[in-house]
């Protein structure tokens, strides 16, 4: 972070702290206040920019990349004669922009979505930490666990802002470059353009939710450490690691238990009718996640000693 | 909680008293681990103890019932596990090769069901079903992000692949369901109805074998699907078979098998083990069978008529579908069975006399030899000598001269039928 940048936020920090009434600690209001103030500075950044910028530029390549394969003329799929080759649903991106939608989501759920939600939440305490700011934050009284929960909602509005960007940004590039119509749900039946908009937008709030773990994984490292470049670096090793993991074949039993392990049941929004199976599976290890490392981040921030 | 209660270290006592209280705090995130844990481990097993209570029923009207059933509209999700014990995934194939061969091969496109079929054949698969009549089926085989389907909608046959987006397209011949069903499975009783890959076509199979070979008694309740079910179990008489015990979920109100378990004699995980997850007897809408090839996707037209073996052939590959295909061979030369019932043994006497390649032949690179060694077990007998190729069910014996003997019994019963004729 440059020393300027830095200033800025420590002077945002400083503001949070000093503005709050301290007898208004009770008000609920008062975390609502905390939250937006968090989600601004967090939307402030620089950094946020980037990682955004990255994310909504992922549908413009593969779309573009796309057009140019098929030369616009919409005959036969992109995928080749194998048919399986790339992120799921590109072979029907050239006739049915909507797809592009689904076809960014599966590209960047895997690494680029993740990555960019253990950027910011490694960096939510640890950043912090880092850079002098935490104790400003702990003069307010608003407690420990407070602000743990306001950090943590700022990265759950993250990720939905962040899948939301590739969802729009698809929508858009899809809508530019591609016919858009009647979508054929991968059961083969056909549902309208309505309900296929309706089906993208679930999709998205389904992959949203599906970051929710890992960013409740990432706030927990970045509690262990007062370096957020640190806590940043180890969340998304976490995630290569267990990409990785999930791939061994020999694994398979330890599979249903990781994290990314049913990421991919977003595209079970697409079957006509939704297959939930997976869905719930998901939502429920997201919620174990959850669960777990949100309750050991608290174990480990409230009992931390702040020394920065 | 206190706001601020940053640790405070002000001496010896009190700092081993914090240190106590914030280790105490770390209970919580393993609590709920441990509950979670706990949760998944408990949850199955309390779930399955539910047997329900059912009258009692003897195993032919269990049978009766089966037959009796007219179930023609449902829908469902099905799931099949398939555990063959073959060497290698791709030697399903090449153990087939007759049945193989009249498929046409590859001239069907990308999308064409057959080369999906075989896929069936390992593993763990979620498919989904639906039916209206004899006239409208579907099925479809869930992958990652893609979904394979059959659609049987009077008289069209469409197949669409949504992993590279082709069609496939066939006409569906009149009377095709009995005519191409029963031609896979000439043992079975009587043509099946419309429903395709259900339990169904594996329950008339497994009691296409009823005789004085087979012992079949009901065992028991089960809940499958969230429906209360008889339990069929078939087991053979006979001793030297493979195959330890078939066990049919049958539906209690209306007999419609909803589960299917194929056990092998020694014991293990189940070889096929196939079975609704969810099952809806209601009338499917009629969307479901509606289907026009989405824009700009490929179509492939079938060269001709589409066989029964579309609908029906998922479900029977997956298990007695390598039996079927040797059926399948029968027209050919040099076919005979030994045996009957689960013993049966089918005799393949090769058109050119000639077994396996020796060593060190031209036919052969040293390399392959030891591969194939590697993947059978040398026997001897009266027949002279050969190998046995095994799989947890299966079993073929390839003598030296190159006759080939199949079915699912053990090797001793291979090689003993192999003496037989060699006298």
């Amino acid at each position: 972070m440059s020393q300027a940048e830095k200033s800025q936020a420590e002077k945002s920090q400083a503001e949070r702290a000093l503005s709050s009434d301290p007898r208004g600690s009770r008000n609920p209001l008062w975390t609502l206040g905390l939250l937006r103030s968090e989600i601004t500075t967090l939307l402030r950044r620089h950094r946020t920019y980037a990682l955004l910028g990255v994310l909504a530029a992922v549908p413009v390549l593969i779309g573009i990349a796309v057009r140019i394969e098929t030369g616009g003329g919409g005959s036969g799929g992109a995928g080749g004669p194998d048919g399986g080759a790339g992120p799921a649903f590109l072979a029907q991106v050239t006739n049915n922009g909507v797809f592009l939608v689904f076809a960014a989501l599966a590209a960047t759920l895997p690494v680029f979505l993740p990555m960019a939600v253990g950027v910011v939440a490694g960096d939510a305490i640890a950043g912090e930490a880092s850079s002098g700011t935490l104790r400003y934050l702990l003069v307010a009284p608003a407690g420990r666990t407070r602000l743990l929960l306001v950090k943590y909602a700022s990265v759950l509005a993250f990720c939905l802002i962040a899948t939301l960007v590739v969802a729009a940004s698809a929508l858009a590039v899809g809508a530019l470059l591609f016919p858009v119509g009647e979508v054929t749900t991968i059961s083969g039946t056909r549902i309208g353009i309505g309900e296929g908009l309706v089906r993208a937008g679930l999709t998205a709030l389904v992959v949203a939710v599906s970051l929710t773990g890992f960013a409740a994984l990432g706030l927990f490292v970045s509690t262990l450490t007062g370096s957020g470049i640190g806590a940043m670096a180890a969340t998304v090793g976490l995630l290569i690691t267990v990409q990785i993991l999930d791939s061994i074949p020999q694994l398979s039993g330890v599979h249903p238990y990781l994290f990314a392990h049913y990421w991919m049941s977003f595209a079970d929004v697409l079957r006509e009718p939704v297959h939930w199976d997976d869905l719930v599976k998901n939502f429920q290890l997201q919620g174990l996640y959850v669960a777990v490392f949100g309750s050991a981040a608290w174990a480990r921030f409230t009992a931390k000693d702040v020394t920065a | 909680m206190a706001p601020n209660d940053s640790a405070e270290t002000t001496g010896e006592a009190t700092s081993t008293v914090v240190g106590r209280r914030k280790a105490a705090r770390y209970i919580v995130p393993v609590a709920v681990a441990g509950v979670a844990a706990a949760t998944i481990g408990l949850v199955p097993a309390l779930a399955s103890s539910g047997d329900p209570d059912l009258p009692k029923i003897s195993a032919q009207e269990l049978v009766e019932k089966i037959a009796a059933s007219d179930e023609e509209q449902l829908s469902g999700t099905f799931k099949i596990s398939t555990d063959l014990g073959l060497p290698l995934d791709g030697l399903a194939g090449s153990l087939a090769p007759g049945g193989e061969g009249k498929d046409g091969g590859k001239d069907g496109g990308a999308a064409a069901p057959q080369d999906k079929l075989m896929e069936l054949t390992s593993g763990t698969h979620t498919l989904r079903g639906a039916a209206d009549g004899p006239e409208r089926q579907k099925l479809s085989i869930l992958g990652d992000a893609s979904e394979y389907s059959v659609i049987h909608n009077q008289g069209e046959v469409w197949a669409y692949d949504s992993k590279s987006d082709e069609v496939y397209h066939a006409e569906a011949p009149e009377g095709r369901e009995d005519g191409g069903h029963a031609e896979k499975a000439p043992k079975a009783p009587k043509a099946p109805k419309g429903a395709p890959a259900t339990p169904k076509d594996f329950a008339e199979q497994a009691l296409a074998a009823v005789g004085d070979t087979t012992s079949v008694t009901v065992d028991g309740t089960a809940q499958v699907a969230g429906r209360d079910a008889y339990q069929l179990l078939i087991k053979p008489k006979q001793s030297g078979s493979t195959i330890g015990s078939v066990r049919i979920a049958v539906d209690a109100e209306n007999g419609v098998p909803l589960k299917f378990t194929l056990s092998a004699a020694s014991g293990g995980k189940a070889v096929v083990d196939a079975g609704f997850t969810k099952v809806d007897f209601a009338k499917p809408a009629a969307s479901t069978f509606a289907f026009t090839p989405p824009k700009g996707a490929k179509v492939t037209e079938a060269d001709e008529p589409a066989t029964g073996k579309d609908e029906h052939g998922a479900a029977q590959k997956a298990l007695p579908g390598q039996l079927a295909e040797l059926d399948g061979l029968a027209g050919e030369g040099g076919f005979n069975v030994i045996g009957k019932g689960w013993t049966s043994i089918a005799e393949i006497k090769s058109p050119g006399g000639k077994g396996l390649p020796e060593a060190g032949s031209d036919e052969m690179p040293a390399e392959a030899q030891g591969f194939i060694d590697a993947l059978g077990d040398k026997v001897t007998g009266k027949f002279g000598s050969g190998t046995v190729f095994k799989t947890r069910l299966v079993n073929a014996l390839l003598t030296d001269d190159g006759s080939v003997y199949v079915g699912a019994v053990t090797k001793d019963a291979l090689v003993r039928a192999a003496d037989a004729a060699a006298k």
